[in-house]
């Protein structure tokens, strides 16, 4: 099936709309990045839990709820036709 | 404190959550929900994923394990921040084709395949079953705790009494509550809303420990910090494995466990709902874990050693005679463990009874469909499911004895959750993932849960031998639970997590490669993966025979007479008709079909309405049979259509050609009488005057002059055909011209001088600027002259001002010179600008002064052959002609080429006349 023939260049709303869009998928993939830093410590090294690995792992929990709260309502609007991953 | 003080407070507690859910119930019936429907209380509803393994457990886990609790947090944060990836478009499915359940949906997405929502079903109960027992031992425990601090009042009843109590309760409260009435959507607003009270009461409960355990026993947040650091709580070491794998772990289990389906897609109302949740639900989930790791720690340090750390968050508020806080964690965790059970069994009883129990009915009594009430049957199959699967729950908690700590059941019921990942993600994003693949996927993935994870778990020689765990299933070494293909030293629960998850996939998708899927499953496949481009919606009914009255019937049995009524009217008023039943149209089937599997699954639905339509339904291979029937007729039409174009076409050619041809003559004709007549002038005079000096008898001085008029008649003669040569060599493209580099001042001096002789009598002013005109040109030099000397002369002999000028501007523009030569005459009017480059073409016969009319003509086609061209430039306060020419002309043929005969002779004609 042909693919539908898609405007090539976007007015500046809906291109910001879009990269938008490209952030909000984004998003998890970086919050993964982040949260998986304990994969690095050494277990020798890192034999006890130490505050601080509290507060980085809260903090950046609660980045990722503000990034993600910031998305929320510009991703809600929409644009005349819906396209899905582009 | 007191037991019948416990007991007391659980059943307010409880008959508040019947009033909510009633108060709820009939405001829906009504149609006012209102702000219920609001984002907040569906987000609320989601925290259903927090249950009493949560609310107890974690702080035990934290206690065992350190930071790893956090992971079956960050794996649902992940999945909600990015909902515009996958529960956007999961959400969307749910609602546009009113799924009812996961099973639902991946048997609906396989082409309605009923034995997927049985195998989907089956997994989904499996599993489900520990975890609901996980709840009943929560709330076991919890009371066992209460009744050993307070040994005054009611003696307490065992553990095994109070689990049944607890289950009994349970199934009660589900059963009046999910099983009232039969939904279109399977959705529950009373429940839903009594399970966000419950988000709120079990949130205050935890907060408010930590609180006391913060501010209260410990100094503040820097105290806890410093305790924590002392604590050096035990088994912290990160194990990238497990690290990974959970985060993975919780991360599909969000999505497939059948409760957290049920609340995030089925009684979903609208998108605004998961773009607010997106990011208040991890808001919920990360409040809900602040305080786990200040509790584990406090509660090490101030608990005798041996405490369960799985009691923590009630245990130590009442070791420090808080018996209110106490009493407020008790109903957290009892909130935690009832909300779940209640949403499971609602989930889980709606696939049973829409994948298991009606199509059984179905197929043992055929004329059901037809003549029986199904929504007692429904309802009847419901309420037993959700009583067997508490009955399953119970005695799975009674089999097991309440062994293992609460954590590691819980980790293998969303492990079995998880298989149906694969199939789901497939089948959301692949068009290619096909029936057969989901199926061996599934079962694949299913089999290796049970033995590596599900079996195992209830511990060495309960439900697999000890044989079978030191030696392998059939002796064979290869085959051991925890040691899959004789790779050895994995975590357990990592070891499952990799060879069911791995499996599940690969066979997925070697099934999807290696089959061919059936019609439906193509067309549902394509719905479903590209659901955002618009209906793809197949159309599945032909219009059958089926009597409205029997769809109607039916319709009653399953959705109610009033909704069925309604359904039919609007239909039947849509396709513009006065009485109650509408024709049986495909559009009219597809709708009613819809409305159904929001009941009884897409499965049954299907199934139920083809039992009506009967024969007369055409299945859709027929269709898709007519359907390549008619695209091979269509293309054959196509094809005559395409000839007959052709035709038309070739017709048209024709016609142009032949008009062309005729134009051609008709130029032609005009072109011979105008050179005939150009010729017979001079051929008449010098014929008159020749015969005159045969004559003889003449004075010398006219003979002289009739000789003179003789010569220069003649000499006109020879330039009107040297021209004609000239022109015919020039549009024939036979030229051949001789390019090397030239001064541009030089041609235009020469041009200039030889000019001169036109009319030598009328003095020019010329103005011309040296130094643009200082250019070398690589072209044909003498072409190019004649050209200029043309023009040149030309605004001699017609420029008609008193003090004539003549103007040359040279520009040189991205290799290509322009030559504008003007004059301050009167110019060429607007109408004869555009024939003065034809052949003959005189403006008015006043000036001849001998030309033939062929001048610019000849210009023209010289400077078509120099690759440039020449034009009239309007405007400029008299004629002005603008020759463009390239900066380096490449043409064929480099190098001395022989001068045609006919430049030869323009030149010679053009130097001594000018044309």
């Amino acid at each position: 099936m042909a693919t539908p023939k898609r405007p090539l260049f976007l007015a500046r709303a809906s291109y910001r709309r879009k990269r938008l869009r490209d952030a909000a998928r984004l998003l998890p993939l970086v919050g993964l990045g982040l949260l998986l830093l304990p994969l690095l410590w050494l277990p020798e090294i890192r034999a006890t839990l130490v505050a601080g690995d509290l507060i980085y792992m809260f903090s950046i929990w609660l980045v990722l709820i503000v990034v993600a709260a910031v998305f929320a309502p510009a991703l809600r609007k929409r644009d005349g036709r819906e396209v899905d991953e582009d | 404190m007191p037991f019948n003080v416990l007991v007391t407070a659980c059943l307010l507690y409880v008959i508040a959550l019947f009033a909510v859910a009633f108060i709820v119930e009939r405001r829906a019936r009504l149609g006012r929900l209102g702000w219920l429907r609001s984002p907040l209380v569906y987000t609320l509803s989601l925290s259903i994923y927090c249950t009493a393994w949560t609310f107890y457990g974690a702080v035990g886990y934290a206690a065992r394990s350190g930071l790893e609790y956090l992971t079956i947090y960050f794996g649902p944060t992940l999945v909600f921040i990015g909902w515009w990836l996958l529960l956007r478009k999961l959400v969307r499915i749910g609602r546009q084709y009113r799924v009812t359940s996961i099973a639902d949906l991946i048997s609906s997405r396989f082409g309605k395949s009923n034995t997927l929502g049985v195998i989907v079903t089956v997994i989904a109960v499996v599993a489900a079953t520990p975890y609901i027992a996980l709840q009943l031992q929560s709330v076991v425990l919890s009371f066992g705790v209460f009744a050993s601090a307070a040994p005054d009042g009611l003696a307490p009843p065992d553990a095994g009494r109070t689990a049944i109590w607890v289950a009994v309760g349970l199934a009660l409260f589900t059963i009046l509550f999910g099983t009232r009435n039969l939904d279109a959507r399977e959705q529950h607003h009373g429940i839903v809303t009594a399970i966000a009270v419950e988000a709120v009461v079990k949130l205050v409960a935890l907060l408010a420990v930590g609180c006391f355990v913060v501010w209260g026993i410990a100094d503040g947040v820097a105290d806890v910090m410093a305790r924590i650091d002392t604590a050096a709580l035990p088994a912290w070491h990160v194990e990238p494995g497990r690290w990974g794998g959970l985060i993975f772990l919780a991360a599909a289990a969000v999505i497939t466990l059948p409760r957290m389906f049920q609340v995030m897609v089925v009684e979903n109302d609208d998108e605004a709902q998961l773009v607010r949740a997106s990011w208040a639900f991890p808001l919920y989930l990360l409040l809900m874990s602040l305080f786990i790791v200040p509790i584990a720690v406090v509660g090490l340090e101030r608990l005798p050693p041996g405490a369960n750390p799985d009691m923590f968050v009630l245990t130590l508020p009442l070791a420090e005679g808080q018996g209110a806080l106490a009493m407020l964690a008790f109903l957290g965790g009892f909130s935690s463990a009832t909300s779940m059970v209640i949403v499971e069994a609602i989930a889980l009883a709606t696939m049973i009874s829409n994948h298991i129990v009606i199509p059984l009915w179905l197929r043992l009594r055929p004329r059901a469909a037809a003549s029986e009430d199904l929504r007692g049957v429904v309802l009847t199959a419901r309420r037993l499911a959700i009583a067997a699967v508490l009955a399953l729950g119970y005695g799975y908690y009674e089999v097991s004895g309440g062994y293992a700590a609460l954590a590691t059941i819980g980790l293998v019921a969303f492990l079995g959750a998880a298989q149906v990942l694969p199939a789901l993600i497939a089948g959301l994003f692949w068009r290619g993932a096909s029936r057969i693949g989901a199926m061996l996927g599934l079962i694949t993935g299913f089999s290796v849960w049970a033995f590596t994870s599900f079996l195992p778990s209830f511990g060495p020689g309960a439900a697999l031998s000890e044989a079978v765990f030191a030696e392998g299933l059939f002796g064979l070494a290869w085959l051991r639970p925890q040691a899959l293909f004789g790779i050895e030293g994995m975590d357990p629960l990592m070891h499952a997590i990799f060879w069911s998850m791995l499996l599940n996939v690969v066979i997925l998708c070697l099934g999807s490669l290696l089959s061919f899927p059936g019609p439906v499953e193509r067309l549902q496949g394509a719905a479903f993966v590209n659901v955002f481009e618009g209906e793809v919606g197949p159309q599945r009914w032909a219009r059958g025979q089926a009597e409205p009255e029997a769809l109607l019937t039916m319709a009653q049995r399953i959705l109610g007479e009033d909704a069925a009524l309604a359904l039919f009217q609007a239909a039947a008023r849509e396709q513009g008709r006065d009485d109650l039943l509408p024709d049986p149209t495909p559009a009219f089937l597809d709708t009613l079909e819809a409305r159904l599997s929001g009941t009884v699954g897409a499965a049954t639905a299907h199934a139920m309405i083809s039992q009506l339509v009967g024969r007369a339904m055409v299945t859709v291979d027929e269709l898709m049979a007519v359907a390549s029937e008619s695209a091979q007729l269509m293309e054959y039409s196509a094809q005559l259509e395409a000839r007959e174009a052709e035709l038309t076409r070739t017709a048209g050619a024709l016609r142009e050609a032949n008009e062309k041809l005729m134009l051609l003559s008709i130029q032609k004709d005009a072109f011979l009488s105008q050179i005939s007549h150009e010729l017979r002038t001079p051929m008449t005079s010098i014929r008159a005057f020749s015969e005159i000096l045969t004559e003889g008898d003449l004075p010398p001085e006219v003979v002289t002059k009739y000789a003179r008029i003789i010569y220069d008649e003649a000499k006109r003669l020879t330039r009107l055909l040297d021209d004609l040569l000239d022109l015919s060599v020039l549009e024939n493209g036979t030229v051949q011209l001789t390019l090397g580099l030239a001064g541009l001042q030089q041609m235009l001096d020469t041009a200039l001088t030889v000019a001169r002789q036109t009319q030598p009598e009328r003095s020019f002013t010329v103005h011309r600027d040296l130094l643009s005109e200082a250019i070398h040109l690589r072209t044909d030099a003498d072409r190019l002259t004649q050209v200029l000397i043309n023009l040149i002369s030309n605004a001699r002999k017609y420029c008609d001002a008193a003090k004539p000028e003549l103007r040359i501007a040279v520009r040189q523009r991205a290799g290509r010179v322009t030559i504008d030569v003007i004059d301050n005459g009167r110019g060429i009017p607007q109408d004869a600008q555009s024939l003065i480059f034809e052949k003959f073409a005189r403006l008015t016969d006043a000036n001849r002064a001998g030309g033939a009319g062929l001048g610019l003509a000849i210009c023209r086609e010289i400077m078509t052959n120099l690759g440039g061209s020449v034009a009239y430039l309007p405007g400029q306060g008299g004629a002005a002609f603008r020759l463009t020419v390239p900066l380096r002309l490449e043409i064929r043929g480099d190098g001395p080429a022989g001068v045609s005969a006919g430049l030869l002779a323009g030149l010679s004609r053009g130097i001594s006349e000018g044309g």
